[in-house]
């Protein structure tokens, strides 16, 4: 089995690396960018079950204050 | 009687050695133990104080301080918990800041899920520069540290956020128990409010450092071990050194010593 979590800065809390990332974009010119948002994505593998993965994620691969997280079985 | 203070060490401390020095020249016994040790010999009940240096611990993998947070809650977190309920002085600095948010530590007291996070800086950059820093509270572990003081910051994640939506009932609460102990401030002792580089990291009400309720765990940003001495301070050579970082170290001494 193959899961793919998707951590990210929960919306209204900065995320510098997004607008560092959007301005170096728009200084390339590319106009039509009007947001970018940072995240991590973790590939695990293994035979977990999704409330496991859940489990991670709360435990250790997201602040619930300031993230929040995306699971997606991909195998 | 001296103190016995642990010093936690792990993989990518890198601020152990200097604050090992600051605290034996305070008359400290302080004992550099790396965590696999801790959790195996379970020994944090003999020591009369903690500290959780800077550094980079676990190379600041999945966030900066997650990974010995875990360490630490998970294997040892019945203990920890007692050392925090006996009243017994903890400080983290920086990476140790970042490690007792992680735990649950601070603000609040409790180990399990963490009520706020250190991010990543609003300027998107590590940030190393000293700052003036705004004393806020009474809290022992400040020692006699003055209204205004100095010290460097050197850090990627030292931006406190508080949970977005609830951030300003959080503040009050924090402020309501003088938590916050220490502000990012102008030379003269105003709040930064938020403006770069008084406020080296964009941090929330310019909070640098924040303790639980009873004033007995100190979680901080700067470096008072980089403050230890006159020759440390960027106008040395003019005489106009200071040596905060020393005062504030002597009362976490002091305090750990009537632990």
């Amino acid at each position: 089995m193959k899961w793919e979590v998707r951590v990210a800065y929960r919306r209204g809390v900065q995320d510098p690396e997004g607008e560092t990332t959007k301005s170096a974009l728009e200084m390339l010119g590319y106009g039509c960018v009007e947001e970018v948002r940072s995240a991590k994505l973790f590939i695990i593998e293994g035979e977990c079950t999704r409330e496991e993965v859940e489990q991670m994620c709360r435990r250790l691969l997201a602040n619930p204050v300031s993230q929040e997280y995306e699971i997606r079985r991909v195998e | 009687m001296s103190p016995r203070i642990l010093v936690l060490r792990g993989p990518g401390t890198n601020c152990d050695a200097e604050t090992v020095h600051a605290l034996r020249e305070l008359g400290a016994e302080p004992e550099l133990v790396h965590v696999r040790r801790l959790v195996r010999t379970r020994a944090l009940e003999a020591f009369e104080g903690l500290v959780i240096p800077g550094g980079f611990s676990y190379g600041d993998r999945i966030r900066s301080g997650a990974v010995l947070a875990r360490m630490l809650s998970h294997a040892l977190g019945r203990e920890l918990q007692r050392f925090v309920d006996e009243g017994k002085p903890v400080l983290g600095i920086c990476n140790g800041f970042q490690v007792l948010v992680e735990t649950g530590v601070l603000p609040f007291g409790q180990v399990g899920e963490p009520a706020l996070a250190l991010m990543k800086n609003a300027s998107a950059r590590f940030e190393a520069r000293w700052v003036h820093l705004l004393r806020c509270s009474d809290s022992e572990l400040l020692g006699e540290l003055p209204e205004v003081s100095e010290m460097p910051v050197a850090n990627a994640e030292g931006r406190v956020v508080l949970p977005p939506g609830r951030a300003q009932e959080v503040l009050d609460e924090l402020l309501q128990n003088s938590q916050v102990a220490l502000r990012y401030c102008t030379p003269s002792g105003e709040p930064a409010e938020g403006r770069y580089p008084a406020n080296p990291s964009g941090s929330f009400w310019d909070i640098a450092g924040l303790t639980t309720p009873n004033g007995r765990v100190l979680g901080m940003m700067p470096h008072p071990e980089r403050a230890f001495s006159a020759y440390l301070h960027p106008c040395w050579t003019s005489g106009r050194g200071t040596e905060h970082g020393r005062v504030l170290l002597q009362g976490f001494v002091r305090c750990a010593g009537r632990a």
